[in-house]
């Protein structure tokens, strides 16, 4: 059990955390979720007794740590993966640990097995890969047997298997009544992961609660509208429509809307009334990650904005549009895309519009297919209408060869 | 928890690095091979010499002459001994493992003593060993003669007390960069010229190693106005290294990790 009461850090005039109190118990993974630099990794130094709180204070088991009888064999710790002498041995560094509080060597033989290390246990640990020196961290933590583990961001650089790998340790882990604390700023991660959610932002509690009560308070629903993608009028009319009966509409990468506040039978009543066409219309629910980032994006530190490429903007060629902006991060209104499996294609390949053609194109395209225009993607100008431009020539192989064949070879 | 287990881990960790073996390897090496050279050469400058300084010619201080160079490679195992553990965020896994800095401290600066005094002891001996081999037997004196046995030993005893005045200072600087780039420069030409110049004789010879390198010399030089004698010399070192770790202490315990 570790418990933080009115937990304070302030690093000169920067609060690093805030009056933070949260419990987290045994018998559960809790994770532990903000955005970088929102004061995940102070507070899990200062359960450890590496920083000293402003003010606050933070417990384990009911004793600050540096009080705790042999902490060691209580808690296990996983902080920094790269914490590690690079010179020394994955066998030795363990050795060390293992020394301090009174583990036998026979220990580090086991705790390399479990995270499948004992091929590179004589190994200097500076040759190790990102994943290799997160294994040697989880073996760390592993190593007294503790009963309360800590870990900050365990599956970073960890491949599919590790991911997974950890994943059962964890529950393995909590089912066996220890306490687990892992930190992480994976949404998606910690809803396979986490039984508990403690959220915060800027150092400030954000939601404690469980992985359950947090979707069903914080993930809104929506429904999904497609107006037929020949007569872009009929999307303008239809968005008129929806927004005058007191819907909420944004629009999605791949040309639908986004209704909220409308029920899905007023939708298809509002289309009927005003003669619009749909080609869909579906009930979605916010994924959990979505409900994460509305809750985290006033509280997040480090915003991304939009590349303005100046200067290295290839002109466009006459008739071509300018991507139509879609709301995105640092904008307000923003909200999260939608996960891939609902039609949207946030990572498709770039796909240069034909000149003349509205981006959203004329011409109708399978729902969700390659064709769909991407509006993250900087168009690739069509080489043809600029022969004499080198430049564009090292982008054109980079589209996909069955997007442009034709385009591609007359660029080369 | 136990001091042994403290100590132990220590040495785990200071025996599986190389630094530990390069640093004090070079050191003995230095120390000894520079000692052996400046007799050689002694041996054939003598006959040239004023009757002054053959009056004070000191056989066993020619052999450890080496030290200036030796003791820059025990300052950097003392400095890199304690920087490992910043440098490579180590710091943090050692003090989640042992609460008590207090104990951490005092088993790493024992341990890394140890070594060093061990290598310390060694190098002094040899040093002198082999300098008065290429002494000579006219000049070359022996372990017996008054003064000579005390002379050798506080050699040892340098070289150790200036790795833990490293250690202390770089438990306070935490950097190896800066830590090196303090220690060595002070030690090499500032702590020299320091004691050399007239001006500043006064408060020169109080810094450690002026201090404590006057117990190597079993004969004091010519004119040598020291207010203290050569274990005074050794005390005053050492209460230069009291306050490094003294002052090491004090931020460690204070400091976030």
């Amino acid at each position: 059990m570790i418990e933080a009461v009115g937990l304070t850090k302030r690093y000169g005039d920067k609060t690093a955390v805030y009056n933070l109190s949260f419990q987290v118990r045994p018998g559960a993974v809790t994770g532990f979720l903000g955005p970088n630099g929102s004061g995940k990794s102070t507070t899990m130094r200062m359960i450890l007794g590496l920083d000293n709180p402003s003010a606050g204070t933070v417990t384990i088991g009911g004793h600050p740590y540096g009080k705790l009888p042999n902490a060691p064999r209580q808690v296990g710790a996983l902080l920094d993966a790269k914490a590690v002498h690079g010179g020394r041995s994955a066998r030795n560094h363990l050795l060390s640990l293992a020394q301090l509080s009174g583990i036998p060597a026979r220990r580090v033989d086991e705790v390399l097995g479990v995270v499948g290390l004992q091929e590179v246990a004589k190994r200097r640990s500076k040759g190790f890969s990102l994943g290799m020196g997160q294994r040697l961290g989880i073996a760390a933590a592993l190593l007294g047997d503790p009963q309360v583990l800590l870990f900050d961001e365990p599956v970073n650089g960890l491949d599919p298997e590790g991911i997974l790998w950890v994943r059962n340790l964890m529950k393995a882990l909590a089912a066996e009544g220890r306490t687990v604390f892992v930190s992480s700023h994976l949404m998606s991660e910690m809803a396979l992961t986490a039984d508990h959610l403690i959220v915060i932002g800027r150092g400030q509690l954000l939601a404690d609660m469980s992985v359950t009560d947090f979707i069903s308070a914080n993930s809104a629903d929506f429904a999904r509208v497609r107006t037929p993608g020949t007569e872009p009028q009929q999307r303008e009319k239809l968005t008129s429509a929806l927004t005058e009966a007191g819907g909420h509409v944004l629009p999605e990468p791949d040309g639908a809307l986004r209704v909220t506040g409308l029920p899905l039978p007023r939708i298809s009543d509002l289309a009927h009334e005003a003669d619009v066409r749909l080609w869909e219309l579906s009930p979605h629910r916010a994924s959990l990650e979505e409900a994460y980032m509305r809750m985290t994006q006033g509280a997040v530190d480090y915003r991304s904005t939009i590349d303005q490429k100046a200067g290295l903007m290839q002109p466009l060629p006459p008739g071509a549009q300018p991507p139509v902006q879609v709301p995105g991060q640092g904008q307000p209104g923003w909200y999260a895309p939608p996960p891939p499996q609902q039609g949207g294609q946030p990572f498709a390949p770039p796909q240069p519009p034909a000149p003349g053609q509205a981006p959203y194109g004329g011409a109708p395209q399978p729902y969700g297919a390659p064709g769909a225009v991407n509006p993250y993607a900087q168009p690739v100008p069509p080489a043809p209408a600029q022969p004499s431009a080198a430049p564009a020539a090292p982008a054109a192989p980079a589209a996909p060869e069955n997007s442009a064949p034709t385009k591609s070879e007359d660029a080369r | 928890m136990a001091a042994t287990q403290v100590v132990r881990s220590e040495w785990t960790k200071i025996r599986s690095v190389a630094s530990t073996v390069w640093t004090l390897s070079l050191a003995a090496v230095v120390t000894i091979a520079l000692g052996m050279l400046i007799s050689a050469l002694s041996k054939n400058e003598f006959g040239s010499m004023g009757p002054r300084e053959r009056l004070s010619f000191d056989p066993t201080f020619v052999s450890f002459a080496g030290m200036t160079l030796g003791q820059l490679a025990m300052i950097v195992f003392g400095v890199l001994v304690v920087s490992n553990e910043y440098s490579t965020g180590m710091i943090r896994t050692s003090l989640a493992a042992v609460p008590r800095r207090g104990a951490f401290l005092a088993s790493k600066v024992a341990v890394a003593t140890g070594l060093a005094l061990v290598v310390g002891m060694a190098t002094g001996f040899a040093a002198f060993f082999l300098g008065q081999a290429m002494l000579g037997p006219q000049l070359r004196t022996t372990l017996d003669a008054p003064g000579v046995l005390r002379a050798v030993v506080g050699g040892g005893l340098y070289m150790t007390l200036i790795a833990v005045f490293s250690m202390g200072v770089a438990v306070m600087l935490r950097s190896p960069m800066l830590s090196l780039g303090v220690l060595m420069p002070f030690f090499f030409l500032v702590s020299n010229i320091l004691a050399n110049v007239s001006a500043t004789r006064k408060v020169g010879q109080y810094l450690p190693d002026q201090a404590g390198s006057r117990i190597m010399r079993v004969l004091p030089r010519v004119g040598d106005d020291t207010p203290y004698g050569p274990w005074g010399g050794l005390g005053i070192m050492v209460l230069w290294v009291i306050a490094a770790l003294a002052g090491g202490y004090a931020l460690l315990r204070r400091r976030d990790a």
